[in-house]
């Protein structure tokens, strides 16, 4: 196509900065070695700390390096610890379905019903700003709303619904769930509906056309293609349920601790091989749980192009 | 999407799915708005419904030095620590994009490092470090501890954000950038940078509002100065009044400033640019 005088033109310029040009691999490593120490000092390397000191013995003045499986057989031994994962995991569960029927529903109507990109756009936006506004005060948002004087129970008493305010929506497990959906659910909301922007509306014409009922299309097209998302949402809300620390302390009353929550007295009481013990405990276990999600669905292979 | 014939019939379930979103933004804007108003409560008012009177006393006592922990200090820790994590945020999520974008030895490794980051409980993380501070016997503080314990938890963040910024973008750009004679240099300067500024200013956006709010990675690490989060936490502990639900209206009035203002900016440099392809 082009002559010889156009592709020297072209090639002329480049060749003035050849003096040093690393090769693109090495651009890659130069380009993300900022992230990659970061993360390996700040994260990797702390982790191993942990893990390392939840060998430790230790007493009420300090801690000792050893190599003792104490922390452990105690953590593992104790009905507390199972209690505290059972109650941590139905929270979890509970909160996940609930998130994953709203957040799937909401990405749906915005993705495919809103019509107009700014209506698209401004309803995005009034879901994702309150995820802006500080965990804690959203928490607390909930108490007046929620309390035996609150908001919720004089409206049903307003409208004749009830005559004793209810007393279980304030500092129950109730509270709890309700606080978490509230906090979450913009987590499955994003990667689901980022998901589904990127499905051709023209298969799901096709499926109409082909006969599929609407629930066919719904099954065999849409869902399938979304599942990234889905797996990205699942992720996000079931790690975050699992890592809470201040929604079970504030909303549940007492009657429930978290996981995390032990760990902090343990922590604040400077017990630390112990506590590093719990900490791996559950990290182990968040992940297997999130490697069991990755093994599903393939969730790189979707952001890194 | 928009091509369908705009006066098609709705279908029930369009009906049925707005009625959930209406319910959904209802129950996530409720308790704020409660909050919100009941901020305003008359000096003799409590945490609940009734409103006695109406007054800005509660947003006076946080200000007031002495009276409560010192919100004014805090809310100035806050601010300068989260601008510093946005920045830092941005520069190295920017170049790790570029990166990202060539497969290379170990690209699997960080990035399922940076997700083990992002999914990590917070506040093993902010233990993590703390512990390793212990060890080396260095003093924990704000800009240092506590810094990187953010940064643990925005570069991820940050990072997916940019992947998603640089699928969209098309490298013909570049191309045509590199066959008029640009250097690797001029073509990230005027080409590639320009064209992804608005993602790189929400990645910017995103990371200091998480900065600023964030709670269970810092609690362990931040010294003795307490950012606003920490301070919040404190009080939610000592006292109920409703200066509390003032704090929260300030920081979602600051929250809500920063999303504005970033919003405006993407906006403009987006109507400036359709201008000028107009124009050429």
């Amino acid at each position: 196509m082009s002559s010889t005088a156009e592709a020297t033109a072209r090639i002329a310029p480049r060749s003035r900065g050849r003096r040093w040009r690393p090769s693109p691999r090495a651009t890659s490593w130069l380009q993300v070695s900022p992230l990659a120490i970061i993360l390996v000092t700040f994260f990797a390397l702390p982790t191993v700390i942990f893990l390392v000191v939840s060998f430790y013995d230790y007493d009420r003045v300090g801690i000792y390096p050893d190599f003792l499986l104490d922390n452990y057989k105690e953590l593992l031994t104790t009905p507390a610890t199972l209690r505290v994962y059972l109650s941590s995991l139905k929270f979890a569960f509970i909160v996940w379905g609930i998130t994953l029927f709203l957040g799937f529903n909401i990405a749906y109507f915005l993705v495919f019903h809103v019509r107009s990109r700014a209506v698209r756009t401004m309803l995005f936006l009034a879901c994702a700003i309150p995820f802006w506004t500080s965990g804690i005060i959203r928490t607390i948002a909930w108490i007046p709303f929620l309390g035996r004087n609150g908001v919720f129970n004089q409206m049903l008493q307003g409208v004749k619904l009830i005559d004793q305010p209810l007393e279980f929506l304030l500092f129950s497990p109730f509270a709890v769930c309700v606080t978490y959906i509230h906090l979450f659910t913009l987590l499955m909301i994003g990667p689901i509906a980022n998901s589904l922007a990127k499905i051709d509306p023209a298969l799901l014409e096709a499926a109409r056309d082909a006969g599929a009922s609407r629930w066919r299309t719904m099954v065999d097209v849409v869902i399938p293609l979304s599942k990234t998302g889905i797996a990205l949402g699942s992720i996000l809300v079931f790690t975050q349920v699992m890592g809470d620390f201040f929604v079970v302390k504030a909303m549940s009353g007492g009657q429930s601790a978290s996981i995390v929550s032990q760990l902090a007295t343990e922590i604040q009481a400077m017990q630390y091989p112990p506590a590093a013990a719990s900490a791996m405990i559950l990290v182990l276990f968040v992940a297997v749980m999130v490697g069991g999600m990755m093994r599903v669905v393939d969730v790189r292979k979707e952001l890194v192009r | 999407m928009t091509a369908r014939d705009p006066r098609e019939k709705r279908p029930w379930t369009f009906y049925a799915l707005a009625t959930l979103m209406a319910v959904f933004l209802l129950f996530l804007y409720g308790p704020m708005a409660v909050i919100y108003l009941l901020s305003f409560q008359g000096p003799d008012g409590g945490v609940t419904f009734p409103m006695v009177g109406t007054s800005t006393y509660w947003f006076a006592e946080i200000l007031k030095p002495g009276q409560m922990a010192n919100i004014p200090v805090a809310f100035g820790r806050s601010m300068a620590l989260a601008t510093i994590v946005s920045i830092i945020t941005v520069v190295v999520t920017v170049s790790a994009g570029l990166g990202f974008r060539r497969r290379f030895p170990g690209s699997a490794a960080l990035f399922y490092l940076a997700v083990a980051s992002l999914v990590m409980p917070s506040l093993l993380v902010g233990f993590g470090i703390g512990l390793g501070f212990k060890l080396f016997d260095w003093q924990a503080d704000l800009f240092t501890s506590a810094l990187a314990a953010q940064l643990t938890w925005t570069l991820p963040f940050g990072l997916f954000a940019m992947f998603a910024v640089f699928n969209r973008f098309n490298r013909t750009y570049e191309e045509a950038a590199t066959d008029l004679g640009a250097s690797a240099w001029q073509r990230l300067r005027w080409v590639t940078l320009p064209i992804l500024m608005p993602g790189i200013l929400g990645v910017a956006m995103g990371s200091f509002t998480l900065s600023y709010d964030e709670y269970a990675r810092t609690t362990l690490v931040a010294g003795n100065r307490n950012t606003l989060p920490l301070e919040i936490y404190a009080l939610i502990s000592s006292a109920t009044s409703p200066a509390l639900f003032a704090i929260g209206t300030i920081t979602t009035a600051v929250s809500f400033l920063v999303i504005c203002t970033t919003l405006a900016v993407i906006l403009r440099m987006q109507r400036r640019r359709a201008t000028r392809s107009r124009l050429a």
